[in-house]
């Protein structure tokens, strides 16, 4: 991969030549893609801001190619909130972990398998 | 304070080339049509640049976003469909150069 090519967004992918065809099925959303997206907007929200749209697209299309290609559309968008607020210095990695240790917890209490 | 938007530098019916330009950062401009030649076919509006923006700043000052449209056999060297598709691409102002209709004739693949 020349320098130049290695600027190439992973999103920007028009006229490459591709295994397999796009998926443009469609899919009901589920509660947690929903619990993303509403995260994302209290981000954006102007009484916050904490990181507008394009820092967010940014952060989703300069991920690395194996996660990026590992990852589905809403995966993505966790993995890049994380980025930006452990960035600006909103939360560390080690809470983040830590939340999901407790989460985890709670829900093999509860039977449900994470 | 408010920013004006930067003055709008092409007009509808403008042959223009988009800048070859393959630097890292958050560019709109996709990567296939960097350096071709097209006309500008309409406008959408003063935006916003998204490339400053998302280093956390405003990304003013505005500029004119436009329809370019381009003609697909100029584009893709194998491609099938008819001699009069066309694609539009939306470009913000800075992306573009002035080009000349001779350019345009010429075609993106000589």
């Amino acid at each position: 991969m020349s320098e130049e090519t290695s600027n190439r967004g992973q999103h920007d992918i028009g006229g490459l030549n591709v295994d397999s065809l796009i998926d443009k099925s469609e899919h009901r959303l589920s509660l947690s893609e929903r619990r993303v997206d509403a995260m994302m907007n209290l981000l954006f929200a102007p009484d916050r801001k904490i990181f507008n749209i394009d820092e967010m697209r940014n952060a989703i299309e300069s991920l690395p190619s194996d996660l990026y290609e590992k990852y589905n559309y809403y995966e993505r968008w966790t993995l890049a909130m994380e980025k930006l607020l452990i960035g600006k210095g909103i939360m560390t990695a080690e809470e983040i972990a830590a939340k999901v240790t407790e989460i985890r917890a709670r829900l093999r209490e509860a039977g449900i398998s994470a | 304070m408010s920013t004006d938007p930067l003055p709008q530098r092409f007009r509808v019916g403008d042959p223009v080339r988009v800048k070859p330009e393959f630097r890292p950062g958050h560019l709109r401009t996709p990567w296939y049509i960097r350096g071709k030649v097209g006309v500008v076919d309409g406008t959408i509006g003063n935006y916003w640049n998204p490339e400053t923006s998302a280093e956390g700043g405003d990304g003013k000052p505005d500029r004119m976003v436009y329809h370019v449209c381009f003609k697909q056999t100029d584009l893709w060297p194998d491609y099938h469909g008819k001699n009069s598709d066309e694609l539009i691409v939306d470009i913000q102002d800075h992306w573009l150069d002035a080009a000349s209709m001779e350019e345009v004739k010429a075609g993106n693949l000589s």
